[in-house]
């Protein structure tokens, strides 16, 4: 029942606090909530006229949306990259960063779902995926796999912080039995959501640009540098508007991460650009359509060739200690980075499957400004969850929310 | 699926064959071949043209050849669909999928009850003035946009999903439609042959195919499309048109025409996150629009191209609108579902061939049932160089192309 009091208490202080704040971040705060209801409202419309509203067609089939849902899969999946040297490793130094990170993997899945949702055509009957209530064709389709996998990891990513924060709140230490098995699950589990939804258009026989044995690592290097690049950002933001105390060695080390990943990941795209490009078959005309074209039709040509350059020229100047202790430097290189993977693992990764088509039908896509703001409508909501988690978890931390001093204020007055 | 292979193979010769003899107990079956009229191309159904029970129930009760249920009044469907009941639970791998979907059912009526008891409190609150129709209105709709995935159904709720959308159908547009909800006849398999030397790309098909099926006339969506090749090039479907406006035949071309191709082992089939699409026992790749979600994964699957997606509203003139209708087949669609080629159920499944293959002017198109050693269909396959598209895939299309 204490337990109890506790946690009520803790959830009055958490709104209480996150609706105060400086000008700056009411403001920013604002300025999100803004975003969103025009995104809502877009969506609106959306809903009223059907996905028809987008840019999508039958011969593109996905777009803007599953684009950002893959991607954001990647974010979500690098907090594992914070958590395992922390929990499992023992590291202090990110013990700081860890509770940021695993925000951040629960904004993203909030978006992950929020993008899923959005490029429904029937979002009234969703409810015919849960399981017990609708059909779940478990195991066949990868997709209920993806649910399974992302929706057990949003828990994990919840529970762990919550019962970390809980404690701290009350003013105890959190248990490590009760946590780091959680986090050692946490850390397999992020290799499995990325991996399954890479299956999932792996295992598309019919997309040959897709079918293709490294689409799976290629994600997971990709993710762990996007994902810990953003963390960077985060982090660095965090020091600026807060008395949150960072240190550079925490960011410095998550550099290192994200180093090693995009040196991998750029491997591997040579490794790819080679098979597609030395021995041309049938099969490397998306390939081609998305780096040269195809028939004049070029639409992809400017995102590809800006992401390319940002990524090569930000591994290579990671690549240099001196350059990476930089912080400055290290944050340009870690925003370019964080760029050039969107691109690539949106964009780059989602429509030049469908292009060409079965038949060789070369139909190009391009967003409509209704999908445009439906997804910057997400990114804001995704903003507005993290804007709110960090902010709840930097006063628990920061010992600004506690328990027990608000006790002792009531039965003082009482 | 116990006995999956990885390298999938269609085998419509030896374990379907049993199928037939154990089915044969109406005494006209079509293992003997008998049945006369097998000569006659298009005629894919022998047994139903000339056994002489096909339209009475009465006379052979627990036979499970396709009906022609539009001349037969309601009692007497049920009593013939009671009777392909007693073999369907037969059916050793349905049985569980039905105890799952029993349990399904109650733990979400369960769940809604309160919902329900509450819509009728609205209801009933309301009925001072809304008018019975309205109120029967609301009532279909409530149960039909929770009712459950029709592969699941028995065939009581089966039909019941039938009589509420004929209804609805009344209740809205003031006319009556027919809706069967026909099964699967157990000795079919349909097949289908095209003859790449008589297309002479007219698109007859194309139009009674859109016809037949009240497919959207705003996007003009169609399920076949037609590629104008040149000739002396083979085939190069990345050079071909599929969309010309010119006269046909256009000189040194020649004409290929794709649509589903109801593959045996069906990527889209697997990918789907619901079941909202399965294969048929007769071998047609169908959908329940109700239960799709619209997520498009088995569009992103296809390697033939072969499906639609409702991206607005469908429209129809009402004019136009065929009410001669199968609730896996041409019934009305909506917004954010998927479509395809049923390889026109409503009409394959009561003896007719489908609308492309009557529609066709040079007889190009061959429609029929594989397992009848004597139809046209197996004809072509024995007599004719076939091939099928990206066999590569293991996907076992049903599909074939041969030239004279």
């Amino acid at each position: 029942m204490e337990t109890f009091r506790a946690f009520i208490s803790m959830v009055k202080d958490s709104i209480g606090y996150i609706t105060h704040g400086s000008k700056v971040y009411h403001v920013w705060m604002f300025f999100l909530s803004l975003i969103i209801l025009i995104g809502m409202y877009f969506y609106a419309i959306q809903l009223e006229e059907g996905l028809s509203a987008t840019g999508m067609t039958d011969r593109v089939s996905w777009g803007l949306y599953i684009s950002n849902f893959t991607f954001l899969v990647g974010v979500a999946a690098a907090a594992v990259m914070l958590v395992m040297p922390t929990y499992v490793l023992k590291d202090i130094d990110f013990k700081q960063a860890v509770l940021i990170g695993e925000g951040l993997a629960v904004a993203a899945l909030i978006m992950c779902l929020a993008f899923v949702v959005a490029d429904m055509g029937g979002p009234s009957v969703l409810w015919h995926m849960i399981p017990g209530i609708g059909v779940f064709n478990f195991p066949s389709s990868m997709l209920t796999w993806d649910i399974i996998v992302l929706n057990g990891y949003l828990f994990i990513n919840i529970t762990i912080p919550l019962y970390i924060l809980f404690r701290h709140y009350q003013g105890k230490e959190a248990k490590a039995k009760v946590y780091v098995p959680g986090s050692i699950l946490s850390v397999l589990w992020a290799v499995g959501i990325h991996l399954v939804t890479a299956f999932l258009y792996e295992g598309l026989q019919a997309r040959p640009f897709w079918n293709n044995a490294l689409l799976g690592p290629r994600f997971l290097a990709s993710a762990f540098a996007a994902g810990p690049a953003l963390i960077i950002l985060v982090l660095a933001a965090i020091r600026k508007f807060s008395e949150f105390k960072i240190e550079d060695k925490t960011i410095k080390k998550i550099a290192l991460i994200v180093t090693v990943a995009a040196q991998i990941n750029l491997i591997m795209l040579v490794s790819e650009l080679f098979k597609e490009f030395y021995a041309p078959t049938h099969h490397s005309e998306s390939a081609y359509y998305l780096f040269f074209g195809l028939d004049g039709k070029t639409a992809l040509l400017p995102w590809i060739w800006t992401a390319i350059p940002l990524n090569v020229l930000a591994t290579i100047l990671l690549t240099f200690h001196k350059l990476r202790n930089n912080l400055n430097i290290l944050y340009i290189c870690c925003f370019m980075l964080f760029i050039a993977i969107w691109i690539e693992k949106g964009f780059g990764l989602i429509v030049p499957g469908f292009i060409p088509g079965p038949y060789g039908k070369i139909a190009e896509y391009t967003p409509t400004w209704v999908e445009i703001w439906v997804t910057l409508g997400i990114w804001a909501l995704g903003a507005f969850i993290f804007t709110m988690l960090a902010k709840t978890s930097i006063g628990i931390e920061l010992g600004k929310l506690r328990y027990k001093k608000k006790r002792a204020v009531q039965t003082e007055t009482t | 699926m116990g006995d999956k292979k990885k390298w999938f193979s269609l085998d419509f010769g030896v374990s379907k064959g049993e199928a037939v003899s154990t089915n044969s107990s109406c005494g006209c079956g079509s293992t003997s071949g008998g049945c006369g009229s097998h000569n006659a191309p298009p005629k894919k159904e022998p047994v139903a043209s000339s056994c002489g029970c096909g339209s009475t129930s009465d006379g052979c009760g627990s036979h499970t050849m396709p009906k022609n249920e539009y001349l037969i009044t309601a009692e007497e469907f049920d009593a013939a669909v009671e009777g392909t009941m007693v073999g369907e639970t037969r059916k050793d791998g349905f049985q569980q999928v039905f105890d799952v979907k029993m349990d399904r059912r109650t733990a979400f009526r369960k769940l809604t009850a309160s919902l329900l008891i509450g819509a009728g409190a609205v209801q009933t609150s309301c009925s001072a003035i809304a008018g019975e129709e309205t109120k029967e209105k609301a009532q279909i709709d409530w149960e039909e946009q929770f009712k459950g995935n029709y592969k699941l159904m028995t065939q009581e709720e089966k039909q019941a999903t039938v009589d509420r959308l004929v209804r609805s159908y009344q209740l809205r547009k003031k006319e009556n439609i027919k809706m069967s909800a026909t099964d699967a006849s157990k000795d079919v398999l349909f097949g289908y042959a095209f003859n790449i030397s008589k297309c002479q790309g007219y698109m007859n098909c194309i139009s009674a195919c859109v016809e037949e099926n009240n497919q959207d006339r705003n996007s003009q969506m169609q399920y076949i499309r037609i590629h104008e090749m040149k000739d002396g090039q083979g085939f190069k479907f990345n050079e071909a048109d599929d969309n010309y406006y010119h006269e046909v035949p256009a000189a040194g071309h020649f004409y290929m025409g794709t649509q589903c191709f109801h593959c045996d082992d069906p990527p889209c089939v697997d990918v789907c996150p619901v079941e909202a699409t399965w294969r048929e026992e007769d071998g047609l790749v169908v959908i329940d629009y109700d239960w799709c979600i619209g997520c498009r994964y088995c569009m992103a699957a296809c390697p033939y191209d072969g499906r639609r997606f409702n991206w607005s509203k469908p429209e129809v003139p009402e004019a136009e609108v065929n009410k001669n209708q199968h609730y896996l087949g041409n019934r009305m669609r909506k917004k954010g579902v998927m479509e395809k080629c049923t390889f026109c159920i409503q009409r394959s499944r009561s003896g007719n061939d489908p609308a492309c293959v009557e529609a066709c002017p040079t007889g190009a198109r061959i429609f029929g049932n594989l397992l009848d050693p004597d139809s046209t269909i197996r004809w072509v396959l024995e007599n004719k160089q076939v091939f099928r598209l990206k066999e590569d895939l293991g996907t076992e299309p049903k599909f074939w192309y041969f030239m004279d």
